[in-house]
């Protein structure tokens, strides 16, 4: 059904493209219509696919990285209660700064290659994976933890046996948004410096006035991006897979049990 | 239903449960005082009642004797084993604590894991604890296949797997509808025999049914009312006219009418 859904979504967005195109008279070196588009695809396929590739290796790499640093940081906080004084205000002024602001920087520090995009990707995905997981870390039923207690577990025994576990919910919606968001990073370290992946394959394009194979680069692009979304969802529907439903459901349900 | 719970696994085996003296307990939260001076015993090997409105410190009395609650604390609280509080206590709450992610079998066996000392013949201790209790089938299932009395039947069979020979329980069954809640009081009693059993409640049938000894407890600082002490043994039945004209006169000391 969710399947049906967005081939259903994604024909109508097409169907209304297609229809300004129409309706309007834009000339093509605007805006192409979805059919020239597709025939772009068509025929760059070979150089769309190679650097997708690279593009899509940047994202997953950045959000290993990224998701490893934040789980770390999320669990040195929650273990080290000094070290959260001294780690939280420098998460939230790494926020305060823009990290598009950042990517001429990282270009110029780590070079034209990938690990500046890999870098990008994990500056934008680490706080929101570090909050997420911090928050739910935090926020374990006190009773679980009163009742380890009583059991005699070790603290460590009980991060790793209670407090993890219980903070996997907020961690998996964290990853979710940070899967969404890391696509950017790697977009921005290619336009800002590269000469690979689909940030610069479509900055080419543009710069030759080749608007489909342009758009073509950022409809690959989409699919990337929703396919990784999926690909995560999924697993953190496994990993979570005491809860049933997600999100709101469930919370209304574990409200219910409560009383 | 109960029958054969008590033959083969006899959950609490302590041949003397120890009593627990409060001496001069002082306690407060900050602003509010809950205990100054407080004394009181809780006999060994008896399922002591204490019954009385919310928030008149019932709840802490329970985490104080467990030792999860130390901070200001002033006073002694000793067991007759001379045994501090580690490893002596298990906890009953009014939720049932189910974790869930793990297996009802593995939640039974909760202590054991936390402490890393699982073993074969726990895990056949758990297995024949569930069986018991009607709970076999269920053992693989996650907490939220479950009922809300099949849940804190579970949690029941968690706080017995602890051996432990004092068992502290805060309101553990007020969650229930009527009928599920007399069963799982049958069952409890029959179980826990033998054990140091200190449950607080604030229903007086609950206390009647179950308790050896009952105690009101009122006011802040908390008073103790005189000891009531119920003809017959636990379990008695809910229709018994006994119980029934003493769940009056414990509705009145509640209320605080007769002091005697």
């Amino acid at each position: 059904m969710k399947f049906v859904r967005l081939i259903i979504i994604s024909g109508g967005l097409l169907l209304i493209w297609q229809a300004i195109v129409l309706l309007t008279g834009v000339p093509p070196y605007i805006l192409p219509g979805p059919l020239s588009v597709a025939k772009a695809v068509l025929t760059h396929s070979g150089s769309l696919f190679g650097h997708a590739m690279t593009t899509l290796f940047e994202i997953i790499v950045g959000l290993l990285l990224g998701t490893l640093l934040g789980v770390s940081s999320a669990l040195s906080m929650i273990s080290f209660l000094s070290l959260k004084r001294w780690l939280l205000p420098v998460l939230v002024i790494s926020q305060a700064i823009p990290v598009f602001a950042l990517a001429p920087l990282l270009v110029l520090w780590l070079g034209y290659g990938m690990s500046s995009k890999i870098a990008m990707a994990v500056l934008i995905i680490y706080f929101p994976v570090t909050a997420a997981f911090y928050d739910g870390l935090r926020s374990t039923e006190p009773e679980w933890l009163e009742l380890a207690k009583v059991m005699d577990a070790k603290p460590l025994v009980v991060i790793r046996q209670i407090r993890m576990p219980a903070a996997l919910p907020a961690f998996a919606s964290g990853l979710r948004v940070a899967t969404a968001v890391a696509p950017i990073g790697a977009i921005i370290g290619e336009w800002v410096g590269s000469s690979k992946g689909l940030g610069f394959y479509m900055l080419h394009a543009n710069a030759r006035m080749q608007i489909d194979v342009m758009f073509a680069a950022l409809a690959v692009l989409a699919i990337v991006a929703l396919a990784l979304y999926f690909a995560v969802d999924w697993a953190m529907i496994k990993i979570v897979y005491w809860q049933k439903d997600n999100g709101l459901a469930t919370k209304a349900q574990r409200h219910e049990g409560k009383k | 239903m109960n029958n054969g719970i008590k033959t083969d696994t006899d959950p609490v085996k302590c041949p003397s449960a120890p009593s627990i003296f409060l001496e001069n307990v002082s306690f407060a939260y900050p602003g509010e005082e809950i205990f100054r001076s407080f004394n009181f015993t809780v006999k060994g090997g008896q399922w002591t009642c204490l019954i009385g409105p919310s928030g008149c410190g019932k709840s802490t009395l329970l985490r104080l004797i467990s030792g999860t609650l130390r901070e200001s604390l002033s006073g002694h609280i000793r067991f007759s084993h001379g045994n501090d509080h580690n490893r002596l206590t298990a906890w009953m709450a009014q939720k049932d604590l189910l974790l869930p992610w793990l297996t009802v079998l593995d939640n039974v066996c909760l202590g054991a894991r936390l402490r890393g000392e699982m073993s074969v013949q726990k895990r056949e201790r758990a297995i024949s604890l569930l069986e018991n209790a009607g709970l076999g089938e269920y053992s693989n299932s996650l907490p939220l296949e479950l009922s809300g009395g099949m849940r804190q039947r579970v949690a029941l069979l968690r706080t017995l797997m602890e051996k432990r020979s004092v068992i502290l329980m805060d309101e553990p069954f007020s969650a229930l509808d009527a009928l599920t809640r007399l069963k799982l009081q049958d069952l409890a009693a029959s179980m826990v025999k033998g054990a140091t059993v200190l449950m607080v409640t604030h229903d007086p049938l609950e206390a009647l049914r179950l308790g050896h000894i009952i105690y009101v407890m009122t006011d802040r600082p908390a008073k103790l009312s005189q000891a009531l002490i119920p003809p017959g043994s636990p379990p008695r039945k809910p229709g018994d006219p006994v119980i029934v004209s003493l769940q009056a006169q414990l509705i009145d000391r509640l209320e605080g009418r007769d002091e005697t």
